[in-house]
């Protein structure tokens, strides 16, 4: 126990350090970006920039301003939004991080489970007509864009079926279904693609013959020997795909008119929204850090050869 | 019931590839008694391995059993279900790989993956199985199995992992156990602390072996009978003794003149030239012909036929028919036999 109380203490501390640097890099940089928030730039006077500038502490030395916004977000203040009048980006994003972060959630999950399925028996029944399918299906997902698939889903089952709402996030966990299955099918592809390859070279091994030599049957030795270690490399894979797909589902969410943060993220750089992008940034990274530090432990759980060693 | 475990009888196998049909198993038949050791030897491509995929069921996609009978307990196991073999498999007939460096799962504790196979063929709870592998992990030499029992196959040493092997192997308590070159993978010394301890166990549970080698000082070793094989065939097969001290077979001469012996001084090692022959197109005559100095005219046509030397030694060779004019085997053969009668 001892061991992981430390392992996770330091870990802690690097994403701390990572998260600080991303921070700090990312605000010097952006205040190098040509323009200013103010879109009616020409037509303000100098006396009137002064005074917006003194307003939102733009006057300020770099440094000085630097200072005091790593102090204003370590007590939880991340500015107020220029795009919208007096609106705190912290309210802003607090109310569009959800459904981003449900709908990426639910696709990963989703996703990698039926193409973790898929993969293991086209592996399983290589070269029959099952893993002809699975491969074209995997292809397919991987190569047609997700907006396509989401206007295909929307137009059968919500325009033609009715089964489900065509958008808006107002019904619950019905409205996230088609957003996620759209968003599910690439990750799906890329399991299905990962797991066929991996498992075929499971399977292969000398431990899936020992296991058929003990008496087991063939997909009692896919599922305890052959799926375990097929997934272990997968593993590291869904870190980046979940973060990307908790924030890059900007056109699935337009397409079902979904109030997420992708759209904002987008707005925010266009019109030089400073401390919109710092925290989008800022909360991206913490997703992203959050993230792979929990891969790495289920890395750990799954494969004791990279387990933390007790040292005595 | 008979004395006999297991009885192939005139198996052939080959197996489909781009290059043509591989005639790998060409008419073999052997009996295993019960208890005793037989050591299948031959050099690599042979079919010793083949034989005993052959046996377990366990042989590639690409291969075809083009005929014989496996008879385990006088039944066909060629025409059992696959649901009766999977009984048949680690349950009656266990198999010891050649590699323990990647026989075992690196992800599943080896605990689990000696008590999965009890549970398999034997109706007992989660605990006995515990128990029972513990059981073996203490029978095959690992010290402190409670504590081992929750370890990786990572954690292990190449020997400690053979003996995990053979743990699994044994865990259903088989009546014949296939060891397929069980000691290749392993340096010497482990070698020898390894085939110690299947003799021992195998005087303990009274299994019968088939083991599988390519190397004659294990075999003198372990088995009580011994075939050897050369092209998909056995050519001899008698007792060790015989076998060791009067061969008949010139393949066998020639191996045993490759053996290094205490005697053997400063000349170089006996090597028989020429490489087996490409079992795609098998010759017509003996197969070993083309590499046998002692080769005769019939050889290159017609197939010898397995001439009995003793009631329990038999040889497939020309040279035994009494028409052959009588040879002089060489003179290391002729050593073994001044040695044996002595």
């Amino acid at each position: 126990m001892n061991r992981w109380i430390k392992f996770i203490a330091q870990r802690l501390l690097y994403m701390a350090l990572t998260l600080f640097i991303i921070a700090s890099v990312t605000f010097f940089l952006m205040s190098a970006l040509p323009g200013t928030p103010y879109n009616n730039q020409d037509k303000l006077s100098e006396l009137q920039l002064a005074m917006l500038n003194a307003k939102y502490g733009f006057d300020k030395p770099l440094f000085e301003r630097y200072v005091s916004y790593l102090s204003n977000i370590l007590h939880g203040d991340f500015g107020i939004s220029l795009q919208f009048s007096d609106q705190p980006v912290a309210s802003l994003l607090g109310s569009r991080i959800g459904p981003s972060i449900q709908l990426g959630l639910q696709a990963v999950i989703f996703g990698t489970i039926v193409g973790t399925i898929m993969g293991a028996i086209a592996a399983m029944k290589q070269n029959t007509w099952i893993d002809v399918f699975c491969q074209l299906f995997a292809i397919t997902g991987r190569s047609v864009p997700n907006f396509v698939i989401a206007v295909l889903l929307q137009f059968i089952f919500a325009v033609t079926l009715k089964w489900l709402p065509i958008g808006l996030w107002d019904d619950g966990f019905r409205s996230s279904i088609l957003p996620t299955l759209a968003l599910s099918i690439s990750p799906m592809a890329d399991a299905a693609r990962f797991i066929r390859t991996e498992m075929v070279e499971v399977l292969s091994s000398d431990y899936i013959e020992l296991a058929r030599a003990k008496g087991m049957s063939d997909i009692r030795v896919a599922f305890t020997h052959g799926l375990r270690n097929a997934l272990i490399p997968l593993v590291t894979t869904l870190g980046p795909m979940t973060v990307s797909l908790m924030t890059g589902s900007l056109v699935v969410e337009n397409i079902f008119a979904i109030p997420g943060i992708g759209e904002q993220f987008t707005k925010s750089i266009l019109s030089n929204d400073y401390y919109t992008i710092m925290a989008v940034t800022i909360l991206y990274s913490t997703m992203l850090v959050t993230v792979i530090f929990l891969t790495d432990i289920l890395y750990q759980l799954i494969d004791p050869r990279v387990r933390v060693e007790e040292k005595n | 019931m008979s004395d006999n475990v297991l009885e192939v009888r005139h198996l052939r196998v080959s197996f489909d590839t781009f290059v043509g049909k591989v005639h790998a198993i060409r008419d073999v038949s052997f009996a295993l008694r019960r208890g005793e050791t037989l050591a299948l030897v031959g050099e690599s491509g042979s079919g010793k391995s083949v034989t005993c995929r052959a046996i377990m069921r366990l042989l590639a996609r690409n291969a075809r059993i083009d005929g014989g009978e496996i008879l385990f307990e006088g039944e066909n196991l060629l025409e059992k279900p696959m649901r009766e073999i999977r009984h048949i498999r680690g349950g009656e007939i266990a198999m010891i790989f050649q590699d323990p460096m990647t026989a075992l799962d690196p992800t599943m504790k080896i605990g689990r993956q000696i008590a999965e196979t009890v549970t398999l063929h034997r109706r007992v709870s989660r605990a006995q199985a515990r128990a029972r592998a513990l059981e073996l992990l203490e029978m095959v030499g690992i010290e402190e199995p409670e504590r081992r029992y929750h370890q990786y196959a990572h954690e292990f040493s190449g020997g400690q992992r053979q003996r995990i092997v053979i743990a699994i192997a044994l865990a259903a308590d088989p009546k014949v156990l296939i060891a397929d070159e069980p000691t290749t993978a392993l340096d010497v010394t482990m070698q020898a602390q390894i085939l110690d301890l299947m003799r021992g166990l195998q005087k303990k549970t009274g299994t019968s072996v088939i083991f599988i080698t390519h190397d004659l000082g294990v075999v003198a070793n372990v088995a009580d009978r011994v075939a050897v094989m050369y092209a998909g065939k056995i050519i001899e097969i008698g007792t060790a003794d015989e076998v060791f001290y009067d061969p008949r077979h010139p393949y066998t001469w020639g191996l045993l003149a490759s053996m290094p012996t205490l005697e053997t001084g400063g000349e170089a090692l006996y090597a028989i030239p020429g490489t087996p022959p490409t079992l795609i197109d098998p010759p017509q005559g003996d197969a070993f012909a083309p590499r046998n100095a002692w080769a005769l005219e019939i050889d290159e046509i017609l197939e010898p036929p397995m001439f009995e030397v003793t009631p329990t030694h038999f040889a497939a060779t020309w040279l035994l028919d009494p028409r052959a004019p009588s040879v002089e085997p060489p003179q290391a053969i002729r050593a073994r036999r001044r040695e044996a009668g002595q």
